[in-house]
């Protein structure tokens, strides 16, 4: 199960209960290296956040959860990515990339609802999963756009395009839409990037709430937006993940020189 | 640096150019539009005359002023469906298959450019090829059918360009949206891609249509008549089993063709006859823009990227 020698003294302090680590993950597009053996421990109903400069690899680690990779051909994956309880290897080849999709969903840098109703948009993950009775998907939508903080505002509005929604409500839609299957863990990619302050802090506060049903995962290259929501940080530099540790740790006291470099705004 | 006086005088010089090229510009909308119109309006009092409900429900004739298009109309708007129903599903798979599943190797591009220039082949050309494959080596004869399926052939470059072309606008984000919820690829085109891109794929289709139905080099070739006075066989019928696929096998007649019969006959009155069947040729092109334009504007209205 969880193998604690494999991890930092910091983090065996704080309780360790993993949802997924990844060990010794490498990424190929093409013959270009993106990822170097990066290990990283997600901890369950956490949100564990990666920071690091523009092109270190962020959102191409972040996408070998849910093999979006498999997408696109030229792709390759190395090292393991054990998702817990079972342990399994979801970037095995073995493993059907739709099946873990179906497990672990994803909320992108810009919003991108479809063309289609309020509804639809969140009802469409349930929809994939065969689920059709109109009182269940009615149920599923109020829930999940309730857990993403939209509910009072699309309320009266769920047969509307979302495209007509703000910039901001089209994120926390796509929030919505990630989390009516139920995913175990929900992968964000600089999910404020192209929002104004007020919507972006009603996503980081949306966030704070999330983690007490999911596990959560997430890319910003926004430091303090890092050290506002989540829990464990890790800092990435070209490719590699140069130092993992409870957020206030790297915060305020990393061991790494290009951490402190970093944090500080040194670069970057 | 440059003083005040100089930059007004800079400014006045391209401010002069501007609007002369804005009045050139005018000048040849103007001869464009005024020459389209000397055509229309000189079609328009020749053939007005023999528009009545008449010359729509009657047969060709020896007779000018018996004579009418019902045969023409009728064969082009049977022709217009087979080419539709062959060349509207081949195309628009095709276009798909190219797009989303198909390698991008140089097998791929070879096809993609072979497509593109089969865009441009010569229509005869095209009822050469029809007159050997579908006449003589399947034997479907000189009928609607090979008729139809001549001009799907014809439009079927549009169609798989125009569906490429709907199918690319679609940003990847929102594929990438249906495949993170799990989406397979088929669940990804059926409820996302084809949907978004209908728009795009009907205009295509429909400027297709309204190429084809101006030909008449590739159905001479393939045999098409010149004078006809009978109607194919109805495709719907009292009995069962309803519909009838006879009409497939009728000899036929198109608008073009009754057309150009007329004007190359030495009398006057036949001359009207041609003027007052382009006149309805063009109301039927018209009307198929028509319905290209609602498409467009109904479906863009609802998207936009
Ligand atoms: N599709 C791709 N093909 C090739 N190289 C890519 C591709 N996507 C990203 N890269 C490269 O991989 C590196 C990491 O990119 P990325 O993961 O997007 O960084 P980040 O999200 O941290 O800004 C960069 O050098 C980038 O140029
Ligand atoms: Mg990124």
């Amino acid at each position: 199960m969880v193998e604690l020698a494999e991890m930092t003294p910091t983090v065996t302090a704080a309780p360790p209960a993993l949802k997924a680590e990844s060990k010794n993950v490498s990424f190929f597009y093409g013959a270009f290296q993106a990822l170097k053996k990066v290990n990283v421990n997600i901890a369950d109903k956490k949100v564990t956040a990666l920071i690091g400069p523009s092109g270190c690899g962020k959102t191409t680690f972040l996408r070998c959860f849910n093999r979006m990779h498999d997408l696109y051909p030229g792709n390759r994956y190395q090292g393991e990515i054990l998702l817990h309880p079972e342990g399994v290897n979801i970037i095995g080849p073995e493993v059907d990339p739709i099946e873990v999709r179906m497990r672990i969903n994803m909320v992108f840098q810009k919003a991108n609802p479809f063309p289609k109703s309020i509804y639809e948009n969140v009802a469409y993950g349930l929809r994939i999963r065969e689920t059709n009775s109109r009182s269940v998907l009615d149920g599923k939508v109020e829930q999940a756009l309730r857990h993403a903080a939209l509910w009072d505002e699309v309320k009266d509005r769920l047969q509307n395009l979302a495209f007509a929604l703000s910039g901001g409500q089209q994120q926390r839609l796509c929030i919505a839409r990630a989390l009516a299957t139920d995913p175990e863990i929900v992968l964000f990619d600089e999910p404020t990037s192209a929002l104004d302050p007020i919507a972006t802090a009603r996503i980081e506060e949306l966030i704070g709430e999330l983690k007490k049903s999911v596990t959560i995962l997430i890319v910003t290259h926004n430091m303090q937006q890092a050290a506002r929501v989540s829990d464990y940080t890790g800092f990435m530099y070209l490719g590699e993940l140069v130092e993992f540790d409870v957020t206030g740790k790297i915060f305020t006291n990393p061991s790494n020189k290009l951490t402190e470099d970093y944090v500080t705004g040194r670069f970057g | 640096m440059t003083s005040t006086t100089d930059i007004k005088a800079i400014i006045r010089r391209h401010r002069t150019r501007d609007a002369a090229f804005a009045v050139l510009g005018m000048v040849c909308l103007l001869v464009c539009i005024a020459t389209l119109m000397a055509l229309l309006v000189d079609l328009a009092i020749d053939g007005v005359g023999r528009l009545s409900p008449g010359f729509l429900t009657s047969f060709p004739s020896r007779f000018p002023g018996k004579a009418g298009i019902l045969s023409a109309w009728v064969g082009t708007i049977l022709v217009m469906l087979v080419t539709a129903l062959a060349a509207v599903p081949l195309g628009v798979a095709a276009g798909i298959y190219l797009e989303e599943y198909a390698r991008k190797n140089w097998l791929t591009t070879i096809i993609e450019i072979n497509i593109a220039n089969l865009a441009g082949v010569p229509s005869i050309v095209y009822g050469l090829m029809a007159l050997g494959l579908f006449v003589y080596q399947f034997h479907l004869g000189q009928s609607i059918l090979t008729a139809g399926l001549t001009l799907a052939l014809l439009i079927l470059p549009i169609v798989i360009i125009a569906t490429r072309e709907s199918i690319r606008a679609i940003p990847g984000s929102i594929r990438e949206a249906a495949y993170a919820l799990g989406a397979t690829k088929w669940q990804a085109i059926k409820h996302h891609v084809l949907p978004y891109s209908t728009g795009g794929i009907l205009t295509g289709v429909i400027i297709g249509l309204s190429r084809a139905i101006g030909e008449s080099a590739p159905l001479i070739t393939i045999g098409a008549l010149t004078f006809i006075a009978f109607l194919p066989p109805a495709p719907v019928q009292r009995t069962f089993p309803f519909v009838n696929f006879d009409w497939l096998a009728s000899p036929f007649t198109v608008m073009p063709i009754q057309l150009f019969n007329w004007v190359s006959r030495p009398q006057q009155a036949f001359h009207l006859n041609a003027a007052a069947a382009g006149l309805v040729l063009m109301a039927m092109t018209l009307a198929m823009n028509g319905i290209a334009i609602y498409v467009r504007y109904h479906s863009r209205k609802r998207i936009k990227w």
